[in-house]
């Protein structure tokens, strides 16, 4: 590890290292005051004051887990050289288990039944990929099928006939214990009430996120630093990410790539299936046919969005159950005030790129914000139904701006046979 | 080799018919599990399946999936995976459906322009995602697949009443099509099959021809089978990428074009959805060939209508919904287990001519890892 310091830097930049662990809270913190600053203009010129309220931060933080465990799910496989675009066959899965484990031993016990369930679904992926040497996508779009079908014979079995279960559905369940912090949420609150430029801003924003919260959802964020320490600082960690860098390599040093291979599907089949647990037992108290609603792959979105990286990806996590979270509360006027927040956001980067003498890159930075305030100015309204387009929208926007830079582990999704090193 | 061997068909066949019967096997088992027989269970399924009336309706649902399979083995034959046909093909079936309704034309004319909408909308959707992935380096596998989402949302909004659709019977749709759009049927003693059965048909002769029998074809495999060969041989990749999610998904508009123009005439909330998805599966079973995919349809449309029976015996149909995921598996798996042993066999066989004391172990046999 401390060679990346000693030698020149790759193309790509280096993995974190302790002395730059620092920087980059230094640098997340930075980003987050200037988003809150930002998202507080918006409020404050359009009125929509939506943006920042603790609803809207509590919401996004709901909205946001699935998205990030299906992410984090995401990472631990592409880290070891599996594309797994089967993580919503998994959190279905999830769901499902969930939804049951917690009707028949309890709520936690149905966090464990989901993360189970997953993880089944992760040793199918693992098997085909792994032993059979399927295509990965080809296997992770027949896990796709193969859930939801599971799901769905197993409710026709087991929840029709129960009260208010039946094939799409299943009955009402036990949700884990939430909690709030006792004094500071009420203290945020008077706060938030004041309207006062910024500080009332962070104050909501901080409120939703101490309030009202699931021990699911710490368990979930916890997992974030968790991955972080298990696959960059310990030897486990660095084997499996060599089987997803240089499976041969790994090889010839004795590393059991396909034990760890096997592992790292398995373990992102069960974070999947925690998504799905998650969207069954705290967003929700029921299972619900199509609950996932694709957030398995928003996840890989944000995982890409994040270039591999948990923190990457939980930023895009974030973003995207902000965006998500803001059509669902007062979606037309929240959504639209978002480009004004784009066009402010685009302004400053158009003038740091031409400060940073880059004219071409930041003229287009700066006609595109342009563009974002003429849509703010000339339309009230966004319409309901593209409002639900807004992460997508996102998500392919920023990828289209920013995948030239991102750098996926370099033997992700190539099949690997063992001995075949050439 | 002659294209049409005997052991060369019996070997494309050994997988498929393995998958099926591990399916089967596999389905025996849960139903087992679950209390019902499973004889019972498929000789329902195959009695109402072969009924005359079900299996117009079986015809009806393959031509759908025969088109939607096809759009999805265009990009798989150059390595590119279209998840987006199920975007693609219902927002060129709502743009057609509105366009086809707002015109007056004599009849050939009117399909034909109908047909054109589609065909240009469903490559546009896919061309976006061809041209991200050329020029931006975006996968297409997540492109296509935000994008089925954005065109969801599109046909959302296409559909509330004040915009292009009319309130009709407590369900939302797009105006009627006038009678001169309406494909003429054939009709048949268990009812009228869709006459659109026949371009799909021509569709995949097409595919035949374009994939085999042109430099197009020869270059569109050649770049997935080996990527770095087709550069050598002066092929243009980034050309290629675009020009097959085009043709991809103009194939993919057509996807909703049996059922718009021989069945509902108009695009309403009841329009089928997650056709583009069983797309892929019957392009994974029919091992992207314009025949096996023609079968693989049919099997398709099969289970799909077939299922309804179980109902009647007490056994939940959403059995089928399995069956069909573990066939996907099951004959991906049953592929690969093929193809190595087709390597192997050779290379015994090799090795045998050469009347080497010892046949070259096969890297499935290599020595245990040191770890």
């Amino acid at each position: 590890m401390t060679t990346a310091t000693a030698t020149p830097p790759p193309t790509a930049t280096p993995d974190v290292e302790p002395p730059r662990t620092r920087a980059v809270l230094l640098r997340a913190l930075a980003l987050a005051v200037a988003a809150l600053a930002v998202l507080s203009v918006t409020r404050v010129v359009s009125g929509a004051q939506d943006l920042t309220s603790s609803g809207t931060a509590g919401a996004a933080l709901r909205l946001a887990i699935p998205i990030m465990l299906a992410g984090l799910a995401g990472l631990w496989s592409e880290r070891a050289g599996v594309v797994n675009i089967g993580l919503e066959g998994m959190m279905v899965l999830g769901t499902w288990c969930a939804a049951y484990g917690s009707l028949h031993f309890g709520p936690w016990a149905g966090v464990l039944a989901g993360i189970l369930g997953g993880a089944m679904g992760g040793l199918v992926h693992a098997m085909a990929t792994v032993t059979f040497g399927v295509d990965h996508i080809v296997s992770g779009v027949a896990l796709n099928l193969l859930g939801p079908g599971v799901a769905r014979f197993l409710s026709s079995l087991l929840f029709t006939g129960s009260e208010g279960g039946g094939v799409t559905q299943s009955p009402q369940v036990e949700q884990p214990a939430t909690f709030t912090v006792p004094w500071l949420s009420d203290a945020l609150l008077s706060v938030e009430r004041r309207r006062t430029f910024l500080l009332s801003d962070t104050a909501g924003v901080l409120r939703g996120l101490v309030t009202d919260v699931s021990w699911v959802t710490v368990l979930a964020v916890l997992l974030i630093p968790a991955s972080i320490y298990v696959l960059w600082r310990t030897r486990f960690g660095l084997r499996l990410r060599s089987c997803g860098e240089n499976p041969y390599a790994a090889e010839s040093l004795g590393v059991n790539v396909y034990l760890y291979k096997y592992l790292a599907v398995v373990i992102s089949g069960g974070l999947a299936g925690l998504g799905g647990a998650f969207l069954s037992l705290v967003a929700t108290n029921i299972y619900r046919e199509a609950q996932t609603g694709g957030r398995g792959f928003i996840g890989l979105a944000a995982m890409i969005f994040g270039n591999w990286r948990p923190g990457g990806l939980a930023l895009g996590a974030g973003l995207f159950g902000f965006t998500d979270a803001l059509q669902l509360r007062q979606g037309e006027t929240s959504v639209h005030a978002l480009f004004l927040a784009l066009a402010i956001g685009l302004g400053l980067f158009g003038v740091w790129l031409v400060v940073r003498r880059r004219p071409v890159a930041g003229a287009l930075s700066l006609v595109l914000a342009a563009g974002s305030l003429a849509l703010f100015t000339l339309t009230d309204t966004v319409p309901a139904q593209f409002t639900s387009a807004t992460p997508y929208v996102t998500t392919l926007l920023v990828l289209a701006l920013a995948s030239q830079r991102l750098r996926m582990p370099a033997a992700d999704g190539l099949i690997y046979r063992k001995g075949t090193a050439k | 080799m002659s294209r049409l061997d005997p052991r060369r068909i019996g070997a494309a066949l050994v997988a498929p018919v393995m998958a099926f019967v591990t399916a089967i096997v596999l389905s025996s088992v849960v139903l087992l599990i679950a209390g019902h027989a499973p004889t019972t269970a498929f000789r329902s399924m195959f009695d109402f399946g072969t009924q005359p009336d079900n299996m117009v309706n079986i015809l009806n649902k393959s031509a759908g999936y025969y088109l939607s399979a096809l759009a999805v083995a265009i990009g798989f034959r150059m390595n590119l995976f279209n998840i987006g046909v199920d975007g693609q093909y219902r927002l060129a079936a709502m743009c057609a459906a509105v366009v086809g309704a707002a015109v007056t034309l004599p009849g050939p004319l009117h399909i034909a322009l109908i047909v054109l909408v589609a065909v240009v909308v469903g490559a546009v959707w896919a061309g976006i995602a061809g041209a991200l992935k050329v020029y931006r380096g975006v996968s297409e596998v997540i492109s296509t697949i935000m994008l089925n989402y954005i065109g969801t949302a599109i046909v959302a909004f296409m559909l509330t009443p004040q915009v292009f659709a009319e309130l009709e019977n407590n369900i939302v749709k797009t105006p009627e099509l006038d009678s001169s759009a309406w494909f003429p049927g054939i009709t048949t003693s268990g009812g009228e099959v869709y006459g659109f059965i026949v371009v799909s048909a021509l569709v995949g002769l097409g595919y035949w021809f374009l994939l085999g029998r042109t430099r197009f074809g020869f270059d569109l495999r050649a770049t997935g089978m080996s990527e770095p060969a087709a550069v050598a041989s002066g092929v243009d990749v980034k050309r290629m990428v675009v020009a097959s999610m085009l043709l991809s998904g103009g194939v993919a508009g057509l996807v909703g074009m049996p059922i718009l123009l021989g069945a509902s005439h108009s695009y309403g909330q009841d329009f089928p959805s997650g056709m583009g998805f069983t797309g892929i599966a019957i392009a994974l079973l029919g091992r992207n060939h314009p025949i096996g995919v023609g079968f693989a349809a049919i099997l398709w449309g099969f289970l799909d209508v077939s299922n309804q029976i179980l109902d009647l015996e007490g056994i939940p149909k959403e059995i089928v919904t399995i069956m069909q995921g573990i066939i996907v598996l099951a004959v991906v798996v049953a592929y690969e287990v093929v193809r190595r042993w087709r390597i192997n066999a050779e290379q015994r066989r090799v090795a045998a001519q050469l009347g080497g004391p010892q046949a070259p172990s096969s890297p499935s046999t290599s020595p245990a890892g040191v770890a």
